[in-house]
């Protein structure tokens, strides 16, 4: 309880807040509909109309509430208006980007650590990946590989692993450069293979910064996949779901795509998180 | 300088040089250091810090290597030593890794080394008792007392049965009656096992306690200034630190390390 209250209070402020802007940003349109049909003005007729316009400028909550029930439970899910259905296609880009993500981050962290060659020449590499904008490259990716036949999951795949790896790559670069003088002195005393060291001593302590890193990464891995729904003028996703929205004005189903997504990211992380501490649990390094 | 007739040398240095260069110019960490460790032997190094008693003690364990002179370790190279995992090293800090219980932990350079699984069990349980660490197996580091995860880390290095022990002031971070009591457990340890000890130390009391031979070193260069073989008798109760023959020795390293600071 103690927990939940302080959580309900910032909803609610948060509620209180939204409901001020949508009067106040709707009011010049109820405005001008009420001077266009000629009636007086009053009050309470002015802020029922900001509740309930068909294409407010900000969506009252009750109406985004609405515009996300009947996206999810409203349709059936293999339909093209189902938001389960579109979210569905942005999660599966995002896993395939996020596995393709992490392994190469993993891959590359390996060799930057057991290779002063790679650790100069990657890592520039790496840290310019990620100054240019992705919105910039992602309509890049998307018509070069539709140029070389490849369209569908993989092309958005491709954008979200460009934004996953890298968290990916430094937490773990960090991770498995942790162990001290003295434990890798211990090894040597010990007459360690290299392997030796990265499986017993390297990769374990690594683990926890690894974890870290991931968790930024999916949250990042889910929106390379929205941006890679942007560009090509794709029909199906939350990132389509947003722009079609955008097109025809349609804000409620902006901020429902919106929310669908936001509760995505929370679950995604939530589950690493989870995976997380059973994991450090079981090895013995959380208590 | 044999202490005893009859025991071999396990570790010989002839003129020992190291030389680390640094952005400052060159330290001259070891120079021209001889000396013969024999068989069973209990040495201690003594000395100020850069006196480069740990780095010499590093270099009989090929973690660092002489820029001159020779050492020969068990009758072969530093290196090959190491190779042939002739010694167990036991740093300040205990080392172990909080992911693994204790007898995980004593396991790692054994599956490191390829010991079958039976073995390594029947080789944990060993140098747990030894340690009088007995039934603390199943615990965490973290679950275990500074002086208990010593006390592992100590067993850790025994338990691939190696003939010599190097120590680096392992009981320097440790409050005085716990490294009181470590010391009296690591002569009874000596005297079990016959290891050959090198032991680097701060402490006077300690090394004189402790040691059959103790090295007195001196800084800038890194250098052995006096080396004294204790006549104390190799069994040692915690009260012969009351007896004029360990406050005579007590006396000449104090000597010895004054000495060697005197022209600074």
């Amino acid at each position: 309880m103690d927990a939940v209250l302080p959580v309900l209070a910032v909803l609610l402020a948060i509620v209180i807040v939204w409901y001020g802007a949508a009067i106040r940003l709707n009011m010049p349109w109820a405005e001008e509909q009420m001077a266009r049909e000629g009636i007086a003005p009053t009050l309470p007729v002015l802020i029922g109309d900001t509740m309930a316009q068909e294409r407010p400028v900000l969506p009252a909550p009750h109406q985004v509430a609405k515009g996300l029930w009947d996206g999810i439970a409203g349709q059936k899910i293999t339909s093209k208006r189902s938001l389960v259905w579109h979210a569905w296609v942005t999660l599966s880009a995002t896993l395939a980007g996020f596995a393709i993500g992490s392994l190469t981050g993993i891959l590359l962290a390996v060799g930057i650590v057991h290779s002063r060659t790679m650790d100069q020449s990657v890592m520039p590499w790496a840290v310019a990946s990620q100054t240019v904008p992705i919105l910039a490259i992602a309509p890049m990716v998307i018509v070069v590989l539709a140029s070389a036949g490849v369209t569908g999951l993989l092309p958005k795949a491709v954008i979200s692993a460009w934004l996953t790896f890298f968290p990916v790559l430094v937490g773990t670069v960090k991770g498995l450069r942790t162990p001290d003088a003295m434990q890798l002195d211990l090894m040597r005393s010990w007459n360690a293979s290299a392997a030796q060291v990265f499986w017993r001593l390297r990769l374990p302590s690594a683990l926890p910064y690894l974890f870290a890193s991931l968790k930024v990464a999916i949250a990042a891995a889910l929106v390379g996949a929205i941006v890679g729904e942007l560009p090509a003028g794709a029909t199906a996703g939350l990132g389509a779901r947003l722009l079609s929205g955008s097109y025809y004005g349609q804000t409620v189903q902006i901020w429902a795509a919106l929310f669908t997504a936001a509760a995505l990211a929370a679950a995604l992380v939530l589950i690493v998180g989870w995976i997380e501490r059973v994991t450090l649990r079981r090895m013995g390094l959380a208590r | 300088m044999q202490s005893r007739g009859g025991a071999a040398p396990v570790i010989t240095a002839q003129g020992v040089d190291l030389t680390f260069q640094t952005a400052d110019g060159p330290v001259h960490a070891l120079k021209g250091v001889d000396l013969t460790i024999n068989q069973g032997d209990f040495v201690s190094f003594i000395g100020p810090s850069g006196c480069g008693k740990t780095t010499f003690l590093r270099t009989i364990a090929a973690l660092e290597t002489p820029t001159g002179g020779t050492l020969s370790v068990n009758g072969m190279t530093a290196d090959a030593a190491r190779r042939a995992r002739a010694y167990g090293y036991v740093f300040q800090a205990p080392g172990l890794y909080p992911w693994r219980t204790i007898a995980g932990n004593i396991s790692l350079p054994l599956e490191i080394m390829g010991f079958s699984k039976a073995d390594r069990a029947e080789r944990i349980a060993r140098v747990l008792e030894l340690v009088d660490l007995g039934g603390f197996g199943g615990k965490y580091p973290w679950q275990l007392s500074g002086g208990m995860q010593q006390r592992a880390s100590i067993a850790r290095a025994l338990a691939f049965d190696a003939d010599i022990l190097l120590m680096d002031e392992p009981f320097g971070a440790l409050d005085e009656i716990v490294r009181d009591h470590l010391n009296e457990a690591l002569l009874e340890l000596w005297a079990r096992t016959g290891k050959t000890i090198g032991f680097v130390t701060h402490s006077i009391p300690e090394a004189v306690f402790l040691s059959t031979r103790i090295v007195v070193m001196s800084p800038r260069p890194g250098r052995i200034t006096d080396i004294i073989d204790s006549p104390l008798p190799r069994e040692r109760p915690l009260e012969i630190r009351d007896t004029p023959e360990f406050l005579a020795i007590a006396h000449r390293v104090r000597e010895g390390l004054r000495a060697g600071h005197a022209y600074d």
